[in-house]
């Protein structure tokens, strides 16, 4: 026995056990069996057989799924590049000494904090057709003459549920950024100034680089939970008007789940993961290329 | 403590039960009232799952009824109420997974969804039936399957036209019309004037399927014939989908958004004339402590909602069916406990503590003094005997429940209504989507 514990390979399974059986359990197989699931016609409270593409053929021929692919990759794009111009920029802000710096950090963390479901029913009242506190500010302030109707046509909604997700998805960006700023070494922006850099080029030569594989792993992360967001979107519009805010998420609980097709729910969710893959791939091998980190040119 | 009260209540029981089969000879009033024989099991508890309130009376009726059971037969019952959104899938992943509460008070046609995961109520559906006048037509739609009941109706969340009498009388008309041309022309007028009405055309479960069923099928339109054929792409669906493009002028800004509380909110807030609700906006406002709503409350008028080209009522309303799980170690119990809240000694204080936000499946309680004890409330007695079925004139089922789920009458309507798409367009893009979903 105490020869086996001395043993390093054993010792090693041994020490990795917990970890993996707690990933096989609750990461690989709910995901292998959503992928089984896209292949099957399973019903809540029937199990389904094995029906080969169909759920895919027939998503294949669906307007509402393409809509959804649509929806989703505006949404992901566009507020992924608003969180990180708007991330970065305030962390930059943060990173200068500021006062009151530890609360100003604290509070600027507060959208996060918040619970998502409890952030996206104020965004609610706030785009509502009737009750608007923007709309209705405006109106008092004599700017409009009619309450804006931030939910109700196709274009608006999807902007308005992106302002949403980008002011609760800014912290996390700022944050991680902040940290990664912190570990830039002051004597490389001296060495720089020395050069005659100006504040851009400090900027682009120095902050960037040294930035990236830290921005790497969060724009990675932060693609992840945008383009698989669902508690917004369903307090905010349940995927309305008209499917114009409905993305993949919330269609793939739709239909699973009230309506009862989790084949088709099921289906849906794996058609995310080649998306979620190349964005993974993109972020991660796309910006994490070493030479370019080190002011060299691409081969 | 409790097997003794059990015990002794057991006892009486058998001892009723003993006189009555002894007397039945003699007393012909007593053999001919139905009877049925549940004995709770042997230190049975239940779990009870249930849609969260949305006027205060119910579950505070229900609750009470609950203890009322749980003194008579010393069974245990745990309720739980839910958010309505969340009880659908509650109920699916109990019946999927075998485990979870006893009973769940669900929605339309969930028991449909997995019939063999369900306890056979039949006993329970024919005792109900014949002490209590008989089922409505639709509920033997909902509750039952190859002709077993499979789900007891508790009754149904209705809506109607709700209205401020006030300003209908300023806008030329003395009461809500009773067709839809007189509909249109009262909208029209009370828009002309300021005061516009809304129905939700957003993806709302509960007020959109039910105001824009009933407004297709008014004109004949129908999503499925009877052999489960799609058949929404038709004349009667294009005149109804033109007459909610007109209707559509007279709403107030917005509506392409709106989710189910948005237009109790905007109504109590003064903001329309006239919604399509159910009885909840009188009640909100009736017991409201805020002296301005109150006020209101002397204004809204209620009118059952009007008559199309078909000379029929065509309305759909919220079902709630009880089922119980096949998993259930208890079933008498929960058969019991059923039965217990469908009696008239819980079933009409219930009601009268909801002002009858809940109308009845079955005929006996249109006596309920709930209907005549306040004139406005009396619109939403029939809504059972008036209204048809999800999915209908087809059956129920996935197929059903799917379309449904995917909103796809709601959108159709939302976009003719909003000019997004012609009728004719909105009406195909329907009858492709629902194709999707027969055909499977």
């Amino acid at each position: 026995m105490a020869g086996l514990l001395n043993n390093r390979a054993v010792l090693s399974v041994l020490f990795m056990f917990p970890a993996a059986s707690i990933l096989l359990l609750f990461l690989s197989y709910p995901l292998a069996l959503g992928i089984w699931m896209g292949f099957t016609d399973a019903r809540i409270g029937r199990p389904g057989i094995y029906v080969g593409l169909e759920q895919y053929l027939s998503l294949f021929d669906d307007d509402v799924f393409w809509l959804s692919v649509f929806n989703t990759l505006v949404y992901t794009t566009v507020a992924t590049i608003a969180k990180f111009g708007l991330g970065m920029w305030l962390a930059l802000l943060l990173n200068h000494a500021l006062p009151f710096k530890a609360m100003v950090r604290a509070i600027v963390l507060l959208p996060y904090i918040v619970p998502t479901v409890l952030s996206a029913i104020v965004f609610w009242w706030i785009y509502d057709p009737q009750f608007s506190i923007v709309s209705w500010s405006l109106v008092r302030l004599g700017l409009i003459d009619h309450y804006i109707d931030f939910l109700g046509t196709p274009w608006n909604a999807r902007w308005s549920v992106i302002v949403a997700n980008v002011w609760r998805g800014i912290p996390f960006v700022a944050i991680c950024l902040l940290a990664g700023l912190q570990t830039i070494p002051p004597s490389l922006y001296e060495a720089a100034a020395l050069d005659g850099a100006n504040a851009w080029q400090r900027f682009r030569h120095v902050t960037v680089p040294m930035l990236m594989p830290i921005l790497a792993v969060v724009l990675t992360f932060s693609v992840l939970f945008t383009f698989t967001d669902f508690q917004l979107i369903y307090a905010i519009t349940r995927g309305g008007p008209l499917n114009a805010t409905h993305l993949m998420a919330t269609l793939a609980f739709q239909r699973a789940i009230p309506g009862g097709d989790l084949g088709q729910g099921a289906a849906i969710s794996t058609a995310m993961i080649p998306f979620l893959i190349a964005a993974t791939v993109f972020s991660y091998y796309g910006l994490q290329r070493r030479k370019w980190q080190q002011g060299g040119a691409d081969d | 403590m409790d097997l003794t009260r059990r015990d002794s209540l057991k006892l009486g029981a058998a001892t009723l039960a003993g006189a009555a089969t002894g007397l039945g000879l003699t007393l012909p009033v007593s053999a001919q009232e139905p009877k049925l024989d549940l004995k709770p099991e042997e230190g049975a508890s239940l779990r009870v799952l249930r849609p969260a309130k949305f006027v205060a009376g119910d579950e505070k009726l229900w609750l009470e009824n609950t203890e009322k059971y749980t003194k008579q037969t010393g069974v245990k019952v745990k309720v739980e109420s839910q958010a309505w959104e969340d009880l659908r899938p509650k109920a699916a992943v109990a019946a999927n997974v075998g485990k979870g509460p006893d009973i769940v008070y669900g929605w339309y046609d969930d028991a449909h969804q997995y019939p063999d995961k369900l306890v056979d109520l039949s006993d329970l559906g024919g005792y109900l039936d014949k002490k209590y006048e008989g089922w409505y037509d639709v509920c033997k739609k909902f509750g039952m399957r190859d002709g077993k009941w499979i789900a007891i109706p508790l009754g149904a969340a209705g809506a109607r036209i709700v209205y401020r009498t006030s300003l209908l009388k300023e806008a030329g008309f003395d009461a809500w019309p009773k067709d839809l041309d007189g509909m249109l022309k009262a909208t029209t007028a009370l828009a002309a004037k300021g005061k516009p009405g809304g129905l939700a055309l957003g993806n709302a479960v509960g007020d959109g399927n039910t105001w824009c069923h009933w407004l297709v099928w008014s004109h004949g339109g129908r999503m499925v014939d009877e052999k489960d054929q799609v058949v929404i792409n038709s004349p009667e669906t294009i005149a109804a989908l033109e007459y909610a493009k007109e209707l559509y002028k007279s709403f107030v800004p917005g509506t392409l958004s709106w989710l189910d509380p948005s237009n109790n909110k905007a109504f109590l807030d003064g903001q329309l004339s006239w919604t399509i609700n159910g009885i909840s906006i009188y009640y909100t406002a009736k017991n409201s402590t805020d002296a301005k709503i109150k006020a209101m409350a002397d204004d809204i008028s209620h009118a059952i909602l009007p008559i199309g080209p078909v000379g029929r009522p065509t309305e759909v309303h919220l079902t709630v069916p009880a089922m119980v799980f096949a998993y259930t170690e208890y079933p008498n119990a929960a058969k019991d406990y059923i039965r217990f809240m469908l009696e008239r000694e819980q079933y009409v204080p219930w009601q009268e503590a909801s002002i009858g936000y809940f109308s009845q499946p079955l005929r006996a309680y249109e006596k309920s003094p709930v209907w005549t004890s306040d004139p406005k409330h009396t619109p939403y007695r029939d809504l059972m005997a008036n209204m048809l079925w999800p999915g209908y004139a087809g059956s129920l089922g996935y197929a059903s429940a799917g379309v449904i789920a995917d909103f796809v009458m709601v959108n159709m309507v939302a976009q003719a209504a909003s000019g997004a798409k012609s009728p004719k367009d909105a009406a195909a893009e329907a009858q492709k989507r629902a194709e999707r979903y027969y055909k499977l």
